[in-house]
């Protein structure tokens, strides 16, 4: 880890845009698009957009629809909203929610299209 | 690895601004139909003069192929009852939602887009927007019309609303107006028109705009122009810091600012809804039963069922029924459209004293959305259908829950755990906020049968005309006024540009940076703004607060408004929308200070007035800027239908361009 440095608190939400640099190409197709100008474009080349203003982003979610790398980017809904999705399971009963540590396998079925 | 603070933590320089900046450089740009603002009324604004033979040029602040608040979906379409299964007409339609809005609603728009909304929903499907059940996933369903395979949401029987797949809907636009020669400029804010002219000769013809990026400043010459700015936004509420606002965050009111500042004739401005701010929770992803999620069964936390009952209170005995009329009545106007449905035109819902029945105990929160309980295909037809295609909905509801592993098969939706007066209405992802906390309410330009405003060649569509509407009203208006613009447009002179309007609108508009005094940050400006308005201009407003307010109002234009800074070009932006928003504020302060009553229709509490809906204020108070104050005038309901104006709606609208039969989709 790098020194400490100097820097004003972290914006909230702190990141409702995370990029996965393993499968991101730095294409930037989603910086032209996003209507708020949150995504700025990797000064290097090649690199994941830097989300320089997460407070402004409107969770459309249009990034990930324009984005033709899939699993690229995750749109994360801030804390304050995920604690308030929560499910239960009928048959068992269970409580699930968003951003939970052990969340149940994935529900694999697509939207209408 | 890519929030800015991890990237300075690397041991990274601060990188430089990523585009070429040159704040003031000129770039002159002409056309015949300007289009200010390419979200759905002006895309669709854009396509209809651009087939009526005009050049044409969409100005979108945002990016056009995602752009504007119906640019992330839509998945159903109100008001279509031109289409083949309809049972009502457009001047029933019209007539019916005239009513409802106490009268203060706008004839002309409600009449153009009950009359081609469909035909707008065709042009979309031409674009390539699925709005049939091709692949017969719903066929047999009762909401599904087996010859057309349309599906109908709301009232089955009717058939005015339909189900459709539009999560794609922008891009297809977007291909649709490339694919017409419409020529897009993205990223470039419009500040002001250019004008012409005084009093009733003024015309518009043209405007001026700073790009988003680059801060170079744009002067376009136009014949028309289509007003396309939808409603402004963050005028009460602002916080970037737990946002959830349901409208996009970057309309702000730079349209009608430029507009109030030409001289454009507004009305319906006192008008401003509750918001409950920070405080909602993610729209459609709770459990509720409201719009989109419209008959979905609610149950307590001992699985007890909240009963959904008709008009009359009458409890209903089957989920089918949630989709029918009451026994006597002509047709439900369903969700979505921000018109209160009076009693003849009710929508089935959740026991209205559901509040009262939670405070006794005899349901137990949480409650729960329970989807199981409904037929597979109308299941499917809420989540898989609506929720996977609505504005904002595919992503951030859709695929976000279901890859967390929810199935609306086997799992309830939790409905947050609030006040009980909350659950008076079946929006619960509304949630309650404070009195003092509004939003804009269906205030807009006044506009006659071509949809013109006051001002010779300024046109206007979808949410900055004044009245209620929704994503497909947005994409009739805009068809019909790109039309009227373009026969404007294709008659009309050109006009010399006033380099004197352009000198005074660079000193304003760049004058974030060289603030005067300490600087300000447009944030703090915005939320400082924001508390004028909470305090003088909330749900309760008096003559001494109003006034209090405008006062406040003009003494931040000279302090600190004077001193916001911008650091880059998207501070520019932001500071210069803050500017606009004070032309905002003043405008609403004033047609608030001129109602002289209260109105439940308008949401509006005078609390030195307050008599509601007292006979002699039935009636619209227009208002524009004058050279001190507010120009105010009274306009009656019906002012469409007196005067000059044919006295039926059907003939209005043919006489100024409107299409019949074959004509309605070419």
């Amino acid at each position: 880890m790098n020194s400490p440095r100097m820097l004003p608190n972290p914006p909230t939400p702190n990141e409702p845009i995370q990029f996965a640099s393993d499968i991101c190409n730095g294409c930037n197709l989603c910086v032209n698009i996003c209507r708020s100008d949150v995504l700025m474009p990797h000064p290097e080349k090649g690199k994941p957009p830097i989300v320089l203003y997460p407070d402004e982003c409107w969770y459309c979610g249009t990034c990930v629809l324009e984005c033709n790398r899939k699993g690229a980017i995750k749109l994360v809904h801030p804390m304050n909203q995920s604690v308030t999705v929560i499910w239960k399971r009928k048959a068992t009963g269970e409580n699930f929610r968003l951003g939970m540590k052990h969340p149940p396998a994935p529900n694999t079925r697509k939207p209408c299209s | 690895m890519s929030t800015w603070h991890e990237y300075l933590n690397e041991g990274n320089p601060v990188p430089l601004w990523p585009y070429p900046v040159n704040y003031g450089r000129e770039n002159r740009l002409s056309t015949d139909v300007l289009i200010f603002g390419g979200g759905i009324a002006g895309s669709h604004a854009a396509i209809g003069a651009r087939k009526a033979g005009a050049r044409v040029l969409v100005v979108e602040k945002e990016a056009t192929k995602w752009s504007g608040n119906g640019g992330a979906g839509v998945d159903h379409w109100l008001s279509a009852c031109t289409n083949p299964c309809s049972k009502i007409t457009p001047e029933e339609y019209t007539k019916r939602v005239l009513i409802d809005c106490g009268g203060y609603d706008c004839g002309p728009l409600r009449y153009i887009s009950s009359r081609e909304s469909w035909e707008a929903l065709l042009d979309c499907e031409s674009m390539g927007v699925k709005i049939r059940d091709t692949d017969e996933e719903f066929k047999g369903a009762a909401f599904r019309d087996e010859e057309t395979g349309l599906l109908f949401a709301y009232d089955y029987e009717n058939r005015c609303e339909i189900r459709v797949w539009g999560h794609n809907i922008k891009p297809s636009l977007y291909k649709g107006m490339r694919k017409l020669g419409v020529e897009i400029l993205d990223r470039v804010m419009i500040t002001a028109f250019l004008v012409e002219g005084e009093g009733a000769s003024r015309r518009v013809c043209g405007a001026m705009g700073i790009h988003t990026r680059t801060g170079e400043f744009y002067i376009i010459e136009a014949k028309a122009v289509v007003l396309a700015t939808g409603l402004p936004g963050r005028i009460w509420n602002f916080s970037t810091e737990y946002r959830s606002t349901f409208r996009d965050p970057n309309c702000t009111g730079e349209g009608v600012s430029a507009a109030w500042r030409a001289g454009a004739e507004f009305t319906r401005l006192e008008e401003s809804f509750p918001d409950s701010g920070t405080l909602a929770y993610i729209s459609y992803a709770v459990g509720n039963a409201h719009n989109t999620w419209h008959g979905c069964p609610i149950v307590d936390a001992n699985g007890k069922e909240i009963p959904w009952v008709d008009r009359d209170d009458k409890e209903l005995s089957s989920i089918e029924e949630r989709f029918r009329p009451a026994q006597g009545q002509r047709f439900m106007l369903g969700d979505g459209l921000r018109v209160p449905p009076s009693y003849e035109n009710q929508n089935k819902k959740l026991a209205p004293d559901l509040p009262d029945r939670i405070r006794s105990g005899e349901f137990v929160l949480p409650l729960y959305a329970d989807l199981s309980r409904m037929p597979e295909k109308e299941r499917r037809a809420i989540f898989g259908l609506m929720v996977g295609n609505e504005g904002r909905t595919r992503i951030p509801v859709y695929e976000t829950l279901t890859k967390a592993g929810f199935d609306p098969d086997k799992d309830m939706l939790a409905v947050p755990v609030m006040d009980p007066s909350a659950y008076c209405h079946s929006n619960f992802w509304a949630g309650v906020g404070a009195p003092q906390w509004r939003m804009w309410g269906c205030g807009g330009v006044v506009v006659d049968w071509d949809l013109r405003t006051n001002l010779e060649g300024l046109y206007a569509a979808g949410g900055a005309v004044f009245g209620a509407g929704a994503h497909s009203g947005a994409a009739a208006s805009g068809r019909f006024a790109g039309r009227r613009a373009a026969d404007f447009a294709s008659s009309a002179e050109e006009v010399p540009v006033d380099d004197e309007q352009i000198k005074r609108e660079k000193k304003r508009v760049y004058a974030p940076l060289n603030p005067e005094g300490h600087p300000i940050g447009w944030k703090e400006l915005n939320a400082g703004i924001g508390r004028v308005m909470q305090d003088y201009c909330g749900q309760f407003k008096s003559e001494g607060g109003l006034s209090e307010g405008l006062r406040l109002i003009g003494e931040i234009r000279e302090s600190e408004a004077a001193s916001v800074s911008a650091a880059n070009p998207h501070e520019l932006i932001h500071a210069v929308e803050c500017l606009a928003m004070l032309d905002v504020c003043e405008a609403v302060i004033h047609a608030s200070l001129a109602r002289k009553a209260s109105s439940d229709y308008l949401c509006f509490n005078r609390i030195d007035y307050p008599r509601m809906d007292p006979p002699e204020w039935r009636k619209l108070i227009a208002l524009r800027k004058g050279k001190e104050g507010a120009e105010i005038r009274d306009l009656p309901f019906d002012y469409f239908l007196k005067d000059s104006n044919a006295p039926s709606l059907e003939e209005n609208y043919l006489a100024h361009g409107g299409l019949s039969g074959k004509e309605a989709h070419k």
